[in-house]
């Protein structure tokens, strides 16, 4: 970075390049928390089962992470982010929860209630 | 009710009595952005505030408005932060230090830790404005080994802003240059303390030394050296980026801005949670929290880690912040809140903190190493039944005496929990010394035998299999009986009893 | 020390050499290559970097990091931490003795596991929480401790 309006630029295209991103490839996202009180919860089993539901239904979608939200208590967390919709959060999942809500939410976008936290506001 | 629903039916994160009350300033993004990615950082307005610091203010300005925003160590002891950058700005030398201390030790707290995992460039950028402000050029972030997550992100972290030449040589087209190196802790508490952390990073044993000089004189090799918490770091992007006029908006008068909070123990939504200075216990625990589990009563909450004290049900409705901690004896801390409910044993709970401030003292001062261990065989004493009268008084004499004794923080604050407890929990102590009662059941030597209710017992037989004293009797099928004299009260029989019949 | 062991030790103390800031850092890579710090490995490592062998070992003794011991492939560390301790990790922690018949700090015979008990793992929400390496378990009982020392013994 050599100056402020590089660092600015540089934030632009990130947007820009996400937006575009968006319309062109229409892709959901499954982001799971990875912090350590996630994971001692048992979010790495939740992330293979994504995985291997991904597999099996050859979806084409982007998996990523992210840290801690704040409620232990209700982890291992699984957001959704559908092409258009907001963000939405389940808590308590487990392994065998994952495919259910996987194919509610992504095929029919309907929210299974039981886990089902809250939306994020864009 | 159904099992599917539409996506307009769900609240708002911030339509959850989780975060209703909550204000992210620290947190902003955890939990939202990928750590991993620098790109997610920068989108929220990541290094802007650096940006802003390093191209168009002056050192002087940033630390002006530092101090404006009243910002203090959120690392527990609250010097306001300004200050001390002004102090580290001003002692003379070529080379100086910055250090982040991320040895979070204290039992009961991880809100450094989730930062670290969740968002690692915040930290950065703090540090960055930070070194800017007093002229230093190389940073080191001391982290606890017991995070090894948080260690790997950190690194990640640094190597993708050094690509970005975020950090390096001539950043912003500047003659700043800036480098940050991460130490890790090897399993020592103490290090906690500002000046055993900097022994520890140059490679000897971590133990305190006296101040003055203060690391700002005389830091890191003997260089001045600013040292903040994480969390401390972590606000300076906001305050730069919005003034300290916004971040003066929320919190109290002497404690502005927000604090983060480990919410743990028997509460119901145990978390992370960050609130305006000046919310009061009751909104934390029952609000937020959501009381406490399985409808239990309300015994107190420990705050401020080892170092802290135990506050009572009469003290919930206290506004939390700094000197309103400090006034009732407790402290702000780093921030863990473990909340105790009436099944907890006050003087266990005392017992409990100086077995590990004792047993992670250096070592260094006497007041520290003997006292702590005096009070420990004392306090032990009485949660094995043999409390002798006048143990109470001799408590608080020694407590008094390492307070004002004690070379380092640790020691200063070791005698915390037990002058609290004994404050407001006196009767415990009493109950425990003259009636040889445990009054929460908890310490097994003043248990005293159990007992089977007769019209419950269905005569199963499970508690005689399990009893170790062989001390049950009964027939199949009819009431069993506990002879008091063999039992030893060790609560097997209790455990394993289908209709709950058995207590003590 | 053996030849093998020796040039481990050498590998990592020729990016530190005559940079005694570094201590703690050569410390901590041999004793993840090595496993633990035998009094040969301290004065070999004291006298490359030049430093009394009295310092090092002050070190060695001062932080809970360090062992002088070998220990187990696999380091159980149990949290005592204030939540842990009030959600019953206590129980937690005898399970874990009787389960692999050692005590605090123990090694078992067949040098699979190390039970090491720590002031906090931070990992508070999650109550009792054991690590196990650096894989962390939370919400553990003093049965589900027992499936997990299974799942590990099974893997060798």
């Amino acid at each position: 970075m050599k100056s402020f309006s590089e660092l600015k630029e540089y934030q632009n295209e990130i947007s820009e390049k996400k937006k575009n991103n968006q319309k062109i490839d229409d892709k959901p996202e499954i982001i799971i928390g990875m912090g350590t009180c996630g994971i001692a919860a048992g979010a790495k089993k939740i992330r293979n089962a994504v995985v291997d539901v991904v597999k099996e239904k050859n979806l084409d979608v982007k998996i990523t992470e992210t840290g801690c939200i704040g409620m232990c208590e209700k982890e291992p967390l699984m957001d959704i982010k559908m092409p258009g919709m907001e963000r939405v959060t389940y808590g308590e999942i487990e392994e065998s929860d994952v495919k259910r809500i996987i194919n509610k939410h992504v095929f029919e976008k309907k929210i299974v209630k039981e886990f089902a936290i809250a939306r994020i506001l864009e | 009710m159904k099992e599917y629903t539409a996506i307009k039916e769900l609240p708002y994160y911030e339509e959850l009595d989780f975060y209703k009350k909550q204000k992210r300033i620290v947190l902003q993004n955890c939990g939202l952005i990928d750590p991993e990615k620098i790109d997610d950082y920068i989108e929220k307005k990541g290094y802007q505030a650096a940006a802003k610091a390093i191209t168009q203010m002056k050192s002087k300005e940033i630390i002006e408005e530092v101090k404006k925003s009243g910002l203090r160590g959120r690392g527990g002891g609250g010097f306001p932060t300004g200050l001390k950058w002004q102090f580290a700005k001003d002692a003379e030398g070529e080379k100086k230090y910055i250090v982040c201390n991320a040895d979070e030790g204290d039992p009961g707290a991880f809100m450094d830790r989730s930062l670290l995992e969740g968002d690692p460039h915040k930290l950065l950028e703090g540090m960055m404005i930070a070194a800017y402000a007093i002229d230093a050029d190389e940073g080191y972030i001391y982290v606890r080994a017991e995070y090894p997550l948080a260690i790997r992100r950190l690194k990640k972290a640094i190597s993708q802003a050094e690509e970005l030449g975020l950090l390096g040589e001539n950043i912003f087209g500047t003659e700043f240059n800036f480098k940050i190196h991460i130490k890790e802790g090897a399993g020592a508490f103490v290090c906690g303390e500002e000046t055993a952390l900097m022994a520890s990073i140059e490679g000897k044993r971590g133990t305190p030394t006296s101040r003055p000089p203060y690391p700002a004189q005389s830091g890191l090799w003997g260089k001045p050296t600013n040292i903040n918490n994480v969390e401390t770091y972590a606000n300076i992007p906001f305050i730069i980026d919005n003034g300290a006029e916004e971040f003066n908006k929320f919190g109290t008068e002497n404690s502005s801005g927000t604090k983060v909070f480990a919410l743990t123990g028997k509460i119901k939504n145990t978390g992370l949670v960050e609130v305006p200075m000046g919310l009061s216990l009751r909104d934390i625990i029952y609000d937020i929290g959501g009381g406490i589990t399985d409808d239990k009563g309300f015994k107190a909450v420990q705050t401020g880690g080892p170092s802290g004290g135990c506050i009572p049900a009469e003290q919930l409705d206290l506004k939390i912040d700094y000197d309103s901690l400090k006034e009732i004896g407790a402290m702000m801390g780093s921030g863990g809140m473990v909340v105790m409910d009436e099944d907890t044993c006050m003087v266990d709970v005392a017992r409990f903190f100086l077995t590990f401030t004792q047993s992670e003292s250096c070592g260094k001062c006497t007041p520290c190493r003997l006292g702590t261990k005096r009070m420990l065989e004392i306090l032990e004493r009485i949660t094995e039944g043999e409390g002798k009268k006048g143990d109470i008084e001799k408590l608080e004499q020694l407590g008094k005496v390492i307070k004002e004794a004690s070379l380092c923080g640790l020691g200063q604050t070791a005698p915390n929990p037990v002058l609290t407890t004994i404050k407001y929990f006196r009767d415990e102590y009493e109950a425990h010394i003259n009636d040889k009662k445990c009054p929460a059941g908890q310490c097994d030597a003043l248990k005293g035998s159990y007992v089977i209710d007769e019209d419950h017992c269905i005569g199963c037989g499970q508690c005689k299999t399990v009893c170790p004293a062989d001390a049950i009797t009964g027939k199949k099928q009819k009431a069993h009986t506990i002879d008091p004299e063999a039992c030893i009260s060790c609560g097997a029989c209790a455990e394993v009893c289908p209709v709950n019949a058995i207590s003590n | 020390m053996d030849k093998i062991e020796l040039s481990k030790v050498d590998t990592i103390l020729d990016d530190h050499r005559g940079k005694k800031d570094s201590l703690i850092t050569v410390l901590q890579k041999s004793q993840n290559e090595l496993g633990y710090l035998s009094k040969d490995t301290q004065k070999y490592i004291a006298d490359e970097m030049k430093i009394p062998y009295s310092k090092l070992y002050g070190v060695v003794t001062f932080y809970s990091q360090f062992h002088q011991k070998p220990r187990g492939k696999y380091i159980v560390r149990v949290c005592e931490g204030t939540a842990c301790h009030v959600r019953g990790g206590d129980k937690v922690l005898e399970a874990l003795k009787d389960e692999l018949g050692v005590d605090r700090g123990e090694t078992t015979k067949d040098l699979l596991f190390t039970l090491e008990p720590v002031a906090c793992l931070g990992a508070c929400g999650l109550a009792p929480v054991v690590m196990i390496n650096d894989e962390s378990y939370g919400r553990m009982t003093p049965e589900s401790i027992v499936e997990v020392i299974n799942e590990y013994r099974n893997k060798n």
